[in-house]
């Protein structure tokens, strides 16, 4: 799915990085716990759709090569977690949309789940 | 090449810097994309594991045309049964590590996942060794 159409679905603003209008995403993983995003295997393009807005977010997408995030229920991404973010060539999105509303309108439009 | 980093107890802004310049290096190397990813992950779960339980930390890099051998040596509580630690959603993790989104009895288990050797050692009242080997 194209990240234009994500953004736009989900009323999202991007904060971070440069939305090629042609990138893609393949599936989608939603979740505040780390530790489970850690655990994912894929070799697709993967999107994090979370709640949980703080510096190992970022941190954790950049050990599992996660380049997208998606921040819902109206979390605020900060200028450290940009700045983390830019060296790592990601984008960031906020919506403020809940968690199970944005993944719920997402797999509606045909979004894969990772698993 | 070897490196060593050192990693403060409590410190989350700092959390994953030196899995950070792991990452990067292996990058400028070469070494295959799916193997980077796995030493870093459980390189990067064993660093979040002292900045949560730890006082303070060392991390030495062994890096050659191979393997990857790191080495996390901690000062602090010590794991009292490492094989109740090493099952899955066993956890000691403090309410503040949890709110980072991690606690939750994954790491030592997804270190394993992720690593080709893990060796961990531990004593209570010092600290904890881990070892992580992965041959390219």
């Amino acid at each position: 799915m194209k990240l234009e159409e994500i953004n736009s679905l989900i009323n999202g603003k991007v904060v971070e990085g440069q939305m090629p209008p042609d990138k893609t995403i393949d599936c989608a993983f939603a979740s505040d716990l780390m530790s489970d995003v850690l655990t994912i295997r894929t070799e697709k393009s993967l999107m994090l759709i979370t709640g949980l807005a703080n510096l190992q977010t970022i941190r954790t997408c950049e050990m599992s090569d996660i380049k997208v995030i998606l921040f819902v229920r109206g979390k605020k991404v900060t200028e450290e977690m940009k700045e983390l973010a830019a060296d790592n060539e990601m984008i960031l999105m906020e919506t403020d949309y809940s968690l199970f509303r944005t993944s719920g309108l997402l797999y509606a439009a045909g979004l894969k789940g990772v698993y | 090449m070897n490196f060593e980093y050192q990693v403060e107890g409590g410190d989350f802004t700092n959390a994953g810097t030196t899995s950070s310049i792991v990452k990067k290096m292996m990058k400028q190397l070469g070494v295959q994309p799916d193997i980077i990813k796995r030493t870093v992950v459980a390189l990067y779960e064993a660093e979040v594991n002292i900045v949560a339980h730890a006082y303070r930390g060392t991390i030495t890099v062994d890096l050659d045309e191979k393997k990857i051998y790191v080495k996390l040596s901690d000062e602090g509580p010590g794991i009292p049964d490492i094989d109740q630690a090493m099952q899955k959603g066993y956890s000691t993790a403090s309410p503040k590590v949890r709110e980072m989104g991690f606690g939750a009895g994954m790491g030592l288990p997804n270190m394993k996942l992720n690593s080709d050797q893990l060796n961990v050692t531990s004593v209570v009242g010092k600290g904890t060794t881990v070892e992580i080997i992965n041959f390219f």
